[in-house]
């Protein structure tokens, strides 16, 4: 746990130095290239990797009732039978993170009243899916208020989540939403994982490093705006060289906690493929979610489908022929009849 | 058998997690923990690789020279078929949504048992040998590399899971660890690692055609006795048509129900319903066996075990297959037949109910229909004469078998019977039934008595939940669709809810039927006798 936090320190403080003593090209133009390139080529190959393997068997985890007799309402979405349901039960998953949704707590009563003995009860749990819900959305809307420092002009789409995100008027500049209920989400998250005795135990350093590293893209993206109040011009000529393949360095005053921002950026976008971050592009991949539940209906092919080999009747027939005779059992071939 | 502790002495003493990291401890293999391993001749019968006499509690498994390469060879290969396990070993994010949600973890507390480590059991390998940071930075992220130790605690596991699919239901990604539990179970019998009470009835199933090893003659015998006890409670002796060719139906149900208590009361519920129906079917003594335990064994051992079903159906000539109730039956029917053994022989067809004309369209590719489907589908009709107060005695609650549940979506189906055959029916809590159903504890093979202290353990959610209804409504009957299930579920009962029985669907059907020139009934199908018979006769 610690480990990852002084990992990520070191990062940001290798970045800040480097910018003091004049590596700003390094951390400023050459790692958020080489970040991206690795980011892209690296998922793709992660998928190519996975597709590779075939989906021997349709194996839906139905969530609900399947589709039979015309009087029992198919539950259609949560056990869907057609690629329309199946396509809802994606986007449900993946947008609203349906399966998370169901989560439950267990607790243990030794002596229950009702029970009048030992007894787990399942309380309802939304704390997990209302902050992880909370987490990929800011996130996803902060990513795209990002895209003002990529395009001139400035797409109206991008000014209208700016608006909406800073709708509450605080501040100069205006503070956006996104950006406080991420830091909030992110310090769930991890304190979950430190104070749960059941996280922490499972819990690796792969789990807590891109949690520090978010949490260290977010303070430095905060300080940037709020407190150091970036020359919002200047970045956006550098990152405007970078989309263009012209990157501009010399005549611009870069400071070092954008230096340090952009490093630990480039950071997630190299380590995301290598590590359980690829759960974005995975989750489409799952076959318990993105097939339908109508194996009885049509027939899922195999493509190593092993020749059968299997103790056939035949051989069943002559093995007990005797005895199903005189059981007065059909028989393909009737037995030899005593000397 | 060791004693059992009270329920209140089980609860209290599930361990705290240990103070030391998941990969420095190991599992601790006491009697009761661990199933016993399978016969060396069995293994070799069967051709399964690297047959070899061994103890689970022994500090050598005496497994092969090259055990390491066979395994990694084997997980490599796996990776290759099985996109799933990629993906499965690539995206979790340790999220903790699927912990509590396991039967296992729930009773023993043990931190292996959540399914989120119980997978990162065979991730940490995979990290190693398949991810790049893995390969750098070692056990600091989690990797560690294969060793003795690794395989005894990958088996330990993988034997205390039940495939039952509750966790993958509740993870955002869709995980499942039965996937995993049943490929961590391949590659164990790679290096010849099994378990007795998996392997001897997939010996049978093999060459006997069923599970017990029921040979043909017995078969029939037994069935016959079974019809014999129909007569003593209704009058009338159902008929038992064995390996006949030209019918319309094959019927295939497990062989635990013509063999154990209760389930042999639910055999009687088919024989009364086909002959009040004068269903134009046959059994066959050779595809005797819906189970299929070759599917807690392996792919393949699936495949092969099932292969027996769409052959007899050929040979018999039927139209489509009648199913009875069972739970991983109706997973590898529901999910996996077709793949293994499909396309189905010429001479079936969409399957169709004779009775109704429904036509079963959602099973017009395997052609296999399930038999809460089809009664379902008569009692919508009207074509059971039906008398629910036969079974007035009964207050009735219905445990939701996994695979049927969460492989299948056959929910409701079997409620609608029950809500027609009985007058009182009770659910369970929300949380505990439908497609969220907790396991009996003791399915995919584990329904062995040496663990019993474990299955009342992963038993624990279903039993509590059990006596919740038995105590806030007095419900005193556990209806359910698995043969597995009535023979785990009884001990379940007792230990955690004395006093409440287990049956399946059709014995309660069977009760309330009706038939056409049967005698007065004063028992049951358990010849106990009906209670209200005498008050209706002082009317």
């Amino acid at each position: 746990m610690l480990e990852s936090l002084i990992v990520v320190l070191l990062i940001g403080a290798i970045a800040w130095i480097g910018s003091a003593i004049g590596l700003t090209a390094v951390f400023g133009i050459v790692l958020p290239y080489v970040a991206v390139c690795v980011f892209v080529v690296g998922l793709v190959r992660r998928m190519i990797y996975w597709a590779k393997s075939p989906v021997p068997f349709a194996i839906p985890t139905t969530g609900g009732q399947e589709h039979s007799l015309d009087f029992i309402k198919q539950d259609k979405f949560d056990c869907p039978n057609t690629k329309w349901g199946v396509f809802v039960r994606m986007v449900l998953e993946v947008l609203l993170f349906r399966s998370l949704f169901r989560n439950t707590r267990a607790i243990s009563f030794e002596n229950d009243p009702v029970n009048n003995g030992p007894r787990v009860v399942y309380y309802s749990s939304k704390w997990l899916w209302f902050f992880a819900l909370l987490f990929h959305y800011c996130f996803f809307l902060v990513f795209l208020r990002h895209f003002r420092f990529f395009m001139e002009p400035v797409p109206a789409c991008i000014s209208f989540v700016e608006a909406v995100d800073g709708v509450l008027q605080i501040g100069s500049p205006r503070f956006f939403l996104t950006g406080g209920i991420l830091l909030v989400a992110i310090l769930f998250l991890l304190a979950r994982r430190i104070f749960d005795q059941r996280l922490r135990y499972i819990s690796l350093i792969n789990d807590y490093f891109p949690l520090w590293l978010l949490l260290g893209i977010v303070i430095s993206g905060l300080y940037l705006r709020y407190f150091d109040k970036a020359e919002i011009a200047q970045v956006k000529i550098f990152i405007m060289g970078l989309t263009h393949f012209s990157p501009v360095i010399s005549n611009l005053d870069l400071n070092g906690i954008f230096i340090v921002h952009l490093t630990l950026v480039s950071t997630l976008l190299i380590y995301f493929p290598f590590s359980k971050l690829v759960h974005m592009p995975g989750v489409f991949f799952s076959p318990t979610r993105n097939l339908p539940t109508n194996t009885r209906e049509v027939r899922h092919i195999n493509p190593w489908n092993p020749p059968s080999q299997f103790f056939t009747y035949p051989e069943y027939e002559d093995r007990y022929r005797e005895a199903m005779a005189e059981a007065g059992l059909p028989l393909e071939k009737q037995p030899k009849p005593a000397e | 058998m060791a004693k059992l502790p009270t329920p209140q002495m089980l609860m209290a003493s599930r361990p705290d997690f240990p103070k030391a990291a998941w990969l420095d401890t190991k599992p601790l293999f006491a009697p009761g923990s661990y199933c016993y391993p399978e016969k060396k001749d069995t293994m070799e019968l069967l051709h399964m690789p690297n047959p070899h006499d061994w103890d689970p509690s022994a500090e050598d498994w005496n497994l092969p020279e090259n055990w390491e390469k066979i395994l990694c060879d084997a997980f490599e290969e796996r990776l290759e078929k099985h996109r799933s396990l990629k993906l499965f070993m690539d995206i979790c994010v340790r999220c903790g949504a699927c912990a509590d949600k396991c039967h296992f973890f729930l009773g023993t507390n043990d931190p292996k048992n959540m399914p989120v480590l119980r997978a990162e059991l065979l991730r940490s390998l995979y990290r190693r040998d398949h991810a790049m940071l893995g390969k750098i930075l070692g056990r600091k992220i989690g990797a560690r590399k294969w060793d003795k130790e690794v395989v005894k605690e990958l088996f330990y596991y993988a034997y205390q899971c039940t495939e039952c699919r509750r966790c993958s239901l509740f993870c955002p990604y869709g995980i499942d660890t039965a996937e995993i539990t049943a490929i961590v179970r391949e590659l164990m019998h790679e290096v010849g690692l099994g378990i007795h009470w998996i392997m001897d009835p997939v010996k049978n199933c093999s060459f006997t055609g069923n599970h017990l090893g029921i040979q043909p003659h017995s078969f029939k015998e037994i069935v016959e006795m079974l019809a014999d006890d129909c007569e003593t409670v209704t009058g009338i002796r159902p008929k038992t048509p064995f390996n006949e060719k030209g019918h319309e139906i094959l019927f295939i149900t497990p062989s635990g129900d013509v063999f154990a208590d209760p389930g042999i009361y639910t055999f009687m519920g088919y024989l009364l319903l086909f002959h009040e129906l004068d269903l134009d079917y046959t059994f066959s003594t050779y595809a005797s066996e819906g189970g299929n335990f070759g599917s807690f064994t392996s792919f393949n051992m699936a495949k092969k075990l099932n292969a027996k079903m769409y052959a007899e159906a050929k040979r018999l000539g039927v139209k489509w297959i009648l199913g009875g109730e069972c739970g991983h039956m109706w997973r590898v029917i529901n999910q996996y037949m077709e793949t293994y053994n499909g396309p189905t022989p010429d001479n079936m067809v969409v399957p169709t109910s004779p009775i109704t004309g429904t036509v079963f369209k959602h099973a017009a590719a395997t052609k296999m229909v399930h038999i809460t489907e089809f009664t379902a589908d008569l009692i919508r009709h009207g074509k059971l004469n039906l008398d629910p107060s036969r079974n007035d005695h009964i207050i009735t609650t219905f445990h939701d078998s996994c695979n049927p549940a969460r492989a299948m979506g056959l929910l409701d189906e079997p409620r609608y019977i029950l809500k027609h055959v009985c007058n009182h029916f009770v659910e369970m809590p929300e949380n505990t039934i439908r497609e969220q159903t907790f396991c009996c504890g003791a399915g995919s093979g584990l329904n062995t008595e040496e663990i019993m202290e474990l299955r009342m353990r992963s038993g624990m959610p279903r039993g509590n939940a059990l006596r919740y209804v038995q105590q806030k409504f007095g419900v005193n009957h556990m209806a359910c669709v698995c043969a597995i299930d009535r023979a785990t579920l009884p001990p379940l009962a007792d230990y955690w809810a004395p006093g409440v029985n287990v049956s399946g669907v059709h014995e309660l059907v069977a009760n309330a039927l009706v038939m056409k020139g049967e005698g007065k009934r004063t028992m049951d199908l358990r010849q106990e006798d009906l209670p209200n018979v005498d008050a209706e006769e002082d009317q």
